[in-house]
């Protein structure tokens, strides 16, 4: 599809609430095409008022299921709700089966819900590499809670923590002892723990070794947060009024301390440095040109150790004279050597 | 780099099976698509939400039921009115020649019996994509 409209007409059609704008401009962000950046660009300021809730947890524990009783429990209160359902790409092909539209309840229309099935194209982490600024497009298209799902692998989904407020870590009876859930190194990333089926035999046992594990985390002080255990049954609607009470508990914790802030800065920091990186290292490599290929040569071979190979890069005067002028000229992917 | 085909693999109507919708999603994510798998049950009106919100290149509707000469060209009409008329739509499942006309009439781009060639359906959706976005 050929873009006809200017990233200009794009910005103004998607906060007049016309979805199928808000839709292309994901698409050329999720692309890191030209368009997208000019988009993000002019939308940056226009942001900073959704509340982001993360939700994450092994497969099969119901994220879907408990994200579609959240929409409706936000829709309730009267919230505009976007979501981001992230699916792992296959290895080998790249595509993906993006799945979790099936669980959105129902086939009912609602202007206030916006729902985006997105790959982790590759990406490690549980998330994808334009999460982040896709989260931007829906806050300044004017979602007041954006819910992002993880891949849910169940290990390591530690990025989502970098762009949600509040993460709520699923759980379920039957999914393996306390052990498993500090290997999975989840327990640090939760602001909330949800154990969903909870109509299922052991789910009173798995909150309460939830509570211990929790307990024996490493506390701060004396007013820190501390993550409660809600039980839910996602697919009925049961406790879910709690846990939007909990998340509410947690953005109130979050204003009083000035977490937020605290947080947003540091989500900030780490997005600049990772630009700084990629932008750096675009302009690097079209200033050494052939010398990079050098040296990715030498490593490849063996003469050099990667550490060298680099120091020698940073130590060429032609190269950093190079980067200097290539640097400011922006734009570009690092390129495959 | 070359963006991946996005696809929506839709079930309208009160088919009770999905099999044949699952093979399809696979072989369209084997051949590096992103598909949006929605389920069974839809109705044409949520169909076509989610062809907007997820922004696809392509609809591909499984219609086991025989109600395909009624859903499929309230679809196409309701895909207008969403503005993607430029979205390419294949159709599978068991559709009687003699309705083919009438759906390609109706704005899908080819129809796909049983066992036709997963290859060749992958093969026309990309070049068909490719078309559309050189016309677009």
């Amino acid at each position: 599809m050929a873009v006809t409209v200017t990233p200009q007409q794009l910005i103004e059609a998607l906060r007049a609430g016309d979805r199928r704008a808000l839709a292309r401009a994901i698409t050329l962000v999720e692309n890191r095409e030209p368009a997208g950046e000019a988009i993000l660009q002019s939308l940056y300021p226009l942001t900073g008022n959704a509340f982001i809730v993360g939700v994450t947890g092994a497969p099969g524990v119901g994220k879907s299921t408990l994200v579609s009783a959240l929409i409706d429990a936000y829709r309730q209160r009267g919230a505009r709700v976007g979501v981001i359902a992230v699916d792992p790409s296959s290895p080998f092909s790249g595509g993906a089966i993006l799945g979790d539209r099936i669980r959105l309840a129902g086939s009912r229309r609602d202007e206030g819900v916006y729902f985006r099935s997105l790959s982790n194209r590759g990406q490690v982490g549980g998330l994808s590499r334009a999460t982040g600024d896709i989260i931007h497009v829906l806050d300044a298209a004017g979602f007041d809670v954006i819910i992002v799902e993880t891949v849910g692998a169940g290990q390591s989904e530690v990025e989502i923590m970098r762009y949600a407020h509040t993460v709520l870590v699923l759980t379920a009876p039957g999914l393996g002892d306390d052990v498993q859930a500090s290997k999975a190194g989840i327990l640090e990333i939760g602001d909330i723990f949800v154990v969903n089926k909870a109509d299922r035999e052991g789910a009173d046992r798995t909150a309460s070794e939830l509570r211990h594990m929790i307990s024996l985390a490493p506390q701060g002080d004396g007013d820190a947060w501390k993550p409660p255990v809600i039980l839910t049954v996602a697919s009925t609607g049961q406790g879910i009024d709690d846990l939007v009470a909990a998340i509410e508990q947690h953005r109130e914790y979050l204003k009083d301390r000035d977490t937020l802030a605290r947080r947003r800065r540091q989500l900030v920091e780490r997005h600049l440095g990772e630009l700084v990186s990629e932008r750096l290292l675009a302009a690097l490599q079209r200033a050494a040109g052939d010398r990079w290929r050098q040296a990715v040569d030498e490593v490849v071979a063996r003469r050099r150790s990667p550490a060298d190979a680099v120091r020698r890069l940073l130590s060429d005067v032609d190269v950093l004279a190079g980067l200097a002028r290539e640097a400011g000229s922006g734009g570009g992917d690092p390129v495959e050597a | 780099m070359d963006r991946p085909i996005r696809v929506l693999v839709a079930k309208p109507g009160m088919d009770a099976h999905d099999r044949g919708a699952k093979v399809i999603a696979r072989a369209f994510r084997d051949a590096g698509m992103e598909v949006i798998y929605t389920g069974l049950r839809q109705t044409p009106q949520a169909i076509v939400d989610a062809a907007v919100d997820e922004d696809v290149d392509v609809v591909g509707l499984s219609i086991l039921s025989g109600a395909h000469n009624t859903l499929v060209p309230r679809i196409m009409d309701l895909l207008r009115q969403a503005g993607l008329d430029d979205v390419v739509v294949v159709v599978g499942g068991i559709i009687p020649d003699d309705d083919i006309p009438a759906l390609k009439a109706a704005g899908v781009a080819e129809v796909f019996g049983p066992g036709s060639d997963l290859d060749r359906i992958v093969e026309f959706v990309r070049q068909a994509v490719r078309e559309r976005q050189r016309i677009g």
